[in-house]
């Protein structure tokens, strides 16, 4: 960590003067360099030919550290996977923090540099972004922005209208991890085996997907806030079919289930941050979860279930009993029950 | 009959009733702590919250439900400064975190949250925390079977006794009941091979015809119960009347605290003068309650009453039938019947 002559951010730090500048320079340019960033210009000015997929998100998690990472990291891999979700390669991102005046400078240091392995890690670059301060009490800590644009693949064509009775529905990795990374932090919940979030980057695997099955790949969703079942039933609606899942073929590791059940919340709607959905041709399935399986990042990789023409905009599971029910929409925030 | 709303949830999530011969029919029972909480009791909770500017802390549950004009996450969304918790003791060390502010806690619940709420108050007095009490909406389970098996309507022929009460409380209340009302009961758990087996239990001795207190959920229950947790809830807790929302008052079916702990009582703490609200006209919830209406057979179901816009508790509570129905059953193309 460089010398920044204070041990926290102060509203100097925002103010655009010697004190932005001094951590702009040190703490922002130097760790995040590259031909687009140097250019320091008022934007990045970026030659670009064909389709664009372009997305953005805000990060306020709290806290701001968890287990398996932190909100730099998320901000990074979020923006990312939505462009990948999108079928796209993502390519550059903007980045945009509102501080809360004392944060230490140790903790700005820790994420700006989880944010540069993150970027390396996905392949992406940081070429613009901002730094306001905030007082304190106004903000949390901090919260970050970031905007991402990538090249869509050139095999891709992922998009709801692409979805048929029939296609088979992939579920990239173990659920809910990230939610109750954040929820034992939260609620400083102890369990016998620490729960880490699953905040990682899914453009590479999502790349070798469409390189490999290209339009049999008919949509793509990472099922963030609300879960796998918000996910399914956003594109039961839009894309008016009905799925049906089984619950016993749905991944979970043993620790986040035993948690989602200690706090009486259901893990098809707990937040994940390193998981996707993809609706695929029945055809390439066996093959897709092959493929899958072979990357670390989608190691658990499973068909869950298909489309139907049964129940549009509805989703079926079938326990693990061998009951059906429907999964709704969830209404407002999960709330710990009382016994 | 399953008393426990989470046995309830668990049937309906689980997808058992679709699997069931239609002989056998499950009436869904009182066992909702949050939906039998009276209204006053949830207008003078936000009162506390909104006038009295105390830190309400309240289980997750009940912050949705309806009072007569706001529930307390109206209150909350308004400023008033309500957090939702996992434990009273949580509750308790916030009192001790804000010395010049009053904590309550919104103390809800039937058996099960008993032991760790007399224990918050235990704690309280022996640390002399003065800023922290209890708002008691506690109900007993055996006063509320009593209730359903006097009223002269009843067609519950068999019980599922809720295991989570039986785990604290043991098994001991029960047998009284099954002698003098000669209906046979089952202790059950929550896992969906609990309930199927508890239902096999219950439907052999009726086709034997027997009547007795069977224990399905040997992993957690024992005759005894939870000696430890027993002995808090006696020092700190007496049995009183207690209404239930929709049902009306039942004889010594409360908890309320002792008076040597009447300190920590926030119901004797606060004045607090509301007028007594009325229910919703519209919602057919004590029917449901008390096992004579399926949620489904109310007109406002999924209509006029959704979880985004409740009419009554069951539809917002996650161990209310009608929430049960509605996230789990509800499909416009064919309706699952119970």
């Amino acid at each position: 960590m460089p010398k920044l002559d204070f041990d926290v951010i102060t509203l100097g730090h925002g103010s655009g003067g010697t004190l932005t500048q001094q951590l702009l320079d040190s703490g922002v340019f130097t760790v995040l360099a590259n031909p687009l960033l140097d250019q320091r210009h008022d934007g990045a000015i970026i030659p670009w030919a064909g389709p664009v997929a372009f997305s953005t998100d805000s990060y306020v998690v709290s806290p701001i550290f968890f287990p398996g990472g932190n909100i730099g990291e998320l901000a990074v891999n979020g923006t990312v996977n939505d462009l990948a979700m999108c079928g796209a390669v993502p390519r550059y991102l903007s980045l945009s923090f509102i501080i809360e005046e004392g944060l230490p400078m140790t903790e700005f240091w820790e994420i700006i540099t989880t944010i540069k392995n993150a970027c390396a890690r996905a392949g992406v670059a940081v070429v613009t972004g901002d730094t306001k301060v905030v007082e304190r009490g106004k903000g949390d800590k901090i919260f970050i922005n970031t905007t991402g644009i990538g090249t869509l693949h050139p095999k891709a064509a992922i998009g709801v209208e692409n979805i048929r009775p029939g296609d088979v529905v992939l579920l990239s990795h173990a659920i809910a991890a990230h939610g109750m990374a954040i929820m034992s932090v939260r609620k400083g919940l102890e369990f016998e085996s620490e729960i880490t979030s699953d905040t990682r980057p899914l453009n590479q695997v999502i790349e070798k997907l469409l390189d490999a099955f290209g339009t049999q790949i008919h949509f793509l969703r990472d099922p963030t806030r609300g879960g796998v079942a918000s996910v399914l039933n956003e594109i039961a609606t839009d894309a008016r079919v009905g799925f049906d899942i089984q619950q016993r073929l749905i991944p979970i590791e043993e620790s986040v289930a035993s948690a989602c059940e200690l706090l009486g919340l259901d893990p098809l709607y707990v937040a994940n941050e390193g998981v996707f959905i993809a609706v695929v041709d029945a055809a390439i399935a066996h093959e897709a979860v092959a493929l899958l399986r072979a990357e670390t990042a989608s190691a658990l990789a499973v068909r869950i279930g298909h489309v139907t023409t049964e129940h549009p905009g509805q989703v079926v599971l079938t326990s693990a009993v061998g009951g059906k029910r429907v999964v709704g929409r969830l209404v407002g925030e999960q709330l710990p029950r009382i016994c | 009959m399953e008393i426990c709303g989470g046995q309830t949830h668990s049937l309906v999530k689980n997808g058992l009733l679709g699997l069931l011969p239609d002989k056998i029919q499950m009436v869904h029972g009182p066992g909702c702590p949050v939906c039998v909480t009276p209204l006053h009791l949830i207008d003078k909770a936000v009162y506390l919250a909104e006038e009295k500017k105390v830190i309400l802390c309240s289980f997750g549950d009940m912050i949705r439900v309806p009072g007569s004009s706001k529930s307390l996450l109206d209150a909350k969304a308004a400023g008033a400064d309500v957090r939702v918790l996992y434990s009273p003791l949580e509750a308790l060390k916030i009192a001790k975190e804000n010395p010049q502010r009053e904590v309550v806690f919104f103390a809800v619940g039937f058996e099960t949250t008993a032991p760790a709420n007399a224990l918050s108050v235990v704690q309280a007095a022996h640390e002399g925390v003065l800023n922290y009490s209890i708002l008691t909406s506690h109900v007993l389970v055996p006063p509320a079977m009593e209730a359903i098996l006097n009223d002269t309507n009843n067609l519950v022929q068999g019980f599922l006794a809720a295991g989570h009460v039986c785990t604290i409380m043991g098994m001991g209340e029960y047998y009284p009941l099954v002698e003098k009302h000669k209906v046979p009961m089952v202790v059950t758990g929550f896992e969906p091979v609990d309930l199927l087996q508890g239902i096999a239990m219950l439907v052999k001795q009726l086709e034997h015809g027997e009547c007795r207190l069977e224990n399905q959920y040997t992993r957690m229950v024992n005759e005894q119960g939870n000696p430890a947790a027993r002995e808090t809830i006696a020092r700190v807790f007496q049995t009183s009347d207690r209404e239930w929302r929709g049902i009306g008052t039942i004889p010594n079916s409360g908890y309320e605290l002792r008076n040597d702990y009447a300190a920590y009582d926030a119901s004797k703490k606060f004045e607090v003068t509301l007028a007594k609200a009325d229910e919703n006209k519209a919602c057919m919830a004590g029917e449901v309650l008390r096992g004579r209406k399926k949620p489904h057979q109310c007109s406002e179901f999924g209509t006029r009453c959704t979880p985004a816009n409740p009419l009554g508790a069951p539809m917002v509570s996650s161990e209310g039938a009608c929430a049960a129905y509605y996230h789990y059953a509800h499909t416009t193309k064919k309706p699952v019947t119970a």
